[in-house]
């Protein structure tokens, strides 16, 4: 094995997390510091050639080749673990910009009650409420400690919105539920497709109060505060599976590449297949890679970053013997527990009689309601919210060509087609995402079995919805039904009902802990600092901390978090590497 | 290579509004029936398939994706000549899955466990299909009928969909028509002007492919993985 010099950082992985820490400390410090990431190079132009739909969004060019390396799931430890052998359930990006590239960019601030979820279900309807096995926690920081780090987040991206509460004063149009601000969005709403402009009116006739998405793919041309320069958005509908070829959706390659590329002190090396974490003493001593050509590299670091999605993040401990991997039976170990998935569903599908141009569109144009998220659980038997909402990613004709009413009952043939035609661009979807409790049985463990490219084991999902899920999902079903109607829908589908969970149907890349962010080290891996309790020259980045899943998209607040991690790492850790608490 | 003798898929040029056809680098051509000035057969060299089973193919394609009154189908817009590529290239040989061992049954929420590569389904679909194509059009629906729960019959109408509605390059969606079927203009830099507006109203740009709308041609995965 070849040992290299040494660097003052190295971050594994070169997406949201792992470059936002590696711009604060190429900017503000002199240290060396190194990012290595698994994939290859990208650059904005190469975007041009990707609006391909088989090759992209159906042969998933952007993701991580699952021949290489997949992840195993079973619904229980009872049960058999087999691999996931192709894509269903969530996409992990590689490449530099990670998934930062391929998302649609929605990117919510989480409510001030879901960093104190315990506390908050227990106030407001006693312990009894709490499901059984439940694994809720509070987190060790509040939303108004990480209000000036959600502000940066969306100034680095110019996250296009409207407020919805500034300073504690409610503002029509915006998302009345949402925690105070202390500023406006950097850019005004995106445009609003017909789609959304019928779930607006329909949502507001019902008495909801719909607000437009928050979007990283910004609105009109925006300059950040590192000087960064992007586009505005075209909506040319390929946003989500895609990158985007103007620069108009916020990835980490056009918005933190072109800040650390004047940096001399940053290197960046691709190709590079981080498989072990090196801990002698109590202290990372560095990493170990494969490299492009089969090569093991030994590279010394004074101070490691994990950034490397959620998954990986954990699977890396385990595998480099870092922490107490964590046992559902006795509940003892932090690592690999509390694994979350956003309840994501297609709640209602509905027919119009009318086009909706649905070709139109970016992956963050579109129209939530927060009522649902702020609901009172008092007459219902389940203790979680979430938002219905409806996104207008741009209609795509692999995906999108074959949807039929319940009236048509043909799959293939004349009369589904003539019906599939008819309805192609008369259908849309309103959506749920929705909170994701922690369970006790529901963690992440090395796979005894399965092995990725290198024989090094896969990590093992152990995961289920539990009841709370499935009465949350048939709950806003109803009221998603009720909303197609108020848009004039011609005939609607309901989701069927969310039985186990499924690793074929997407449902977002929103998987989350296992390595939990906590207020003190024997029930959580790292602190709010996210520096690893035991390993002070170790830090985990990414929602791979969350320790459950809050109902919104996750990466504005892993990018928050991170902002925080690095001032705590820049103005106390440098001068004194140790223990941040 | 699968076998030594070339196989070619022999065309009507007339049947079609405009058919693929390639020179000897595979570089693809479009040559337009009315002006190619034929009313002859065409041969499209094949990849994979064997001219009796591209012709198999193509007729279960045209069932599930018929032309009928209301629109061309599979067979226009050369589905065969797709799934043809697809099955050929990395695709067809499991390139896009994990496929380490031990292979074992699962629950359906695990997903697809099946040992199988595409092209491996797509041997054992030929079986079950036979001379698919010598049989009446009512035949043909009740033999699909008769494995419409199978993985080949689940892979075939998904490749008919791709055939139908992929961007050109890769050999389906002849001439556009699949998006000309379903309004969908193709990759276009933007629509900032009209996504707010047509409101009710069907706003049909001209369609135009990648290539077209780049003013260059970009290669497919299945002329580019390995």
């Amino acid at each position: 094995m070849k040992t290299l010099r040494p660097v003052d950082v190295a971050i594994v992985g070169g997406g949201w997390t792992g470059l936002t820490m590696a711009k604060e400390l190429a900017t503000r410090t002199a240290l060396k510091i190194l990012v290595l990431e698994r994939g290859g190079l990208r650059k904005t132009r190469d975007y041009f050639d990707n609006m391909d739909e088989l090759d992209y969004a159906v042969r998933l060019r952007m993701m991580q080749p699952i021949r290489d390396e997949t992840v195993t799931f079973r619904h229980s430890p009872r049960e058999r673990a087999l691999p996931i052998r192709q894509y269903g359930s969530f996409l992990p990006g590689t490449g530099v910009g990670g998934s930062g590239e391929h998302w649609s960019g929605i990117s919510y601030r989480y409510y001030p009650h879901d960093f104190r979820r315990l506390s908050h279900i227990v106030e407001k309807y006693g312990r009894q409420r709490l499901p059984e096995d439940c694994a809720v926690r509070d987190w060790p920081i509040t939303y108004d400690e990480l209000e000036p780090d959600y502000e940066r987040a969306e100034r680095l991206m110019g996250i296009s919105g409207k407020a919805g509460n500034l300073h504690g004063k409610k503002i029509e149009g915006g998302n009345i539920f949402e925690g105070p601000r202390a500023s406006e969005y950097p850019t005004p709403p995106m445009k609003m497709p017909h789609l959304a402009a019928l779930f607006r009116e329909g949502a507001h006739a019902l008495g909801y109060h719909p607000f437009p998405l928050p979007a990283a793919t910004t609105s009109v041309a925006y300059t950040n505060p590192d000087g960064v320069a992007r586009a505005g958005c075209s909506y040319c509908g390929y946003c989500e599976r895609f990158g985007c070829m103007i620069g108009a959706k916020a990835q980490p390659t056009n918005t933190l590449m072109p800040v650390l590329g004047r940096h001399n002190n940053f290197e960046l090396r691709t190709s590079a297949w981080v498989r072990r974490v090196v801990v002698e003493s109590g202290r990372v001593r560095g990493v170990r890679y494969t490299d492009s050509k089969g090569e093991e590299i030994f590279q010394p670091a004074d101070l490691v970053f994990l950034a490397s999605w959620t998954l990986n993040n954990t699977r890396l401990l385990l595998l480099s013997g870092i922490g107490e991997p964590y046992d559902p039976e006795t509940g003892k170990g932090t690592l690999g527990r509390n694994l979350t998935h956003q309840v994501t569903i297609p709640a209602a599908t509905v027919y119009f009689e009318k086009p909706l141009n649905g070709f139109m569109g970016a992956g963050s144009a579109g129209v939530a309601i927060g009522d649902f998220d702020a609901m009172d659980h008092s007459g219902v038997n389940f203790c979680t919210g979430g938002a219905l909402y409806t996104v207008c990613y741009g209609t795509r004709p692999i995906a999108n060509f074959g949807f039929v009413p319940q009236s048509v009952s043909a799959r293939w043939g004349s009369e589904w087609k003539k019906a599939a035609l008819h309805y192609y661009d008369r259908t849309g979807l309103v959506r749920f995402y929705g909170e994701h409790l922690a369970y006790r049985g529901n963690y992440m463990d090395l796979d005894p079995v399965y092995k990725d490219r290198y024989g090094d084991p896969l990590i093992r999902m152990t995961l289920d919805w539990h009841e709370n899920e499935r009465q949350m999902v048939q709950f806003m079903t109803a009221k998603a039904v009720e909303i197609g109607q108020a848009m004039a829908a011609v005939e609607i589908r309901p989701f069927p009902g969310l039985r186990r969970y499924e690793a074929t149907r997407y449902q977002g890349t929103h998987i989350q802990g296992g390595t939990i962010i906590g207020a003190n080290r024997t029930d959580s891996v790292v602190s709010m600092y996210l520096q690893h309790w035991r390993v002070p020259n170790l830090f985990l980045l990414g929602a791979s901390a969350f320790p459950q899943n809050p109902s919104g998209n996750p990466t504005l607040t892993a990018v928050a978090l991170t902002y925080r991690a690095a001032d705590a790492v820049i103005q106390r850790y440098l001068k004194n590497p140790g223990k941040l608490i | 290579m699968r076998r030594s003798r070339r196989h070619f898929l022999t065309v009507s040029a007339t049947t079609l509004g405009g058919v693929l056809v390639y020179t000897l680098d595979r570089s693809p051509q479009r040559v337009h029936a009315q002006s190619a000035g034929q009313a002859g057969p065409i041969k499209i060299p094949l990849r994979f398939f064997t001219e009796e089973e591209a012709l198999a193919i193509a007729a279960a394609a045209a069932r599930i994706f018929p032309s009928d009154e209301s629109g061309p189908g599979a067979n226009e817009a050369g589905v065969v000549i797709y799934i043809d590529r697809q099955l050929a290239s990395a695709y067809g040989r499991d390139h896009y899955r994990y496929t380490q061992g031990p292979f074992a049954d699962g629950v359906p929420e695990q997903g697809y466990q099946g040992k199988e590569t595409p092209r491996e389904i797509y041997r054992s679909g030929f079986k079950q299909l036979g001379r698919f194509d010598r049989l009446s059009a009512a035949e043909q629906d009740a033999r699909l009928k008769q494995i419409e729960n199978t993985m080949f019959f689940a892979l075939l109408r998904t490749h008919t969909i791709e055939g139908m509605f992929c961007d050109p390059m890769h050999g389906g969606n002849t001439d556009l028509i699949g998006w000309q079927l379903v309004g969908f203009p193709g990759p276009r830099m933007g629509y900032f002007d009209d996504v707010d507006r047509h409101y009710g109203a069907a706003f049909r740009p001209k369609p135009a492919s990648l290539a077209q709308t780049l003013g260059r041609s970009v290669r497919p995965s299945e002329d580019t993985e390995p």
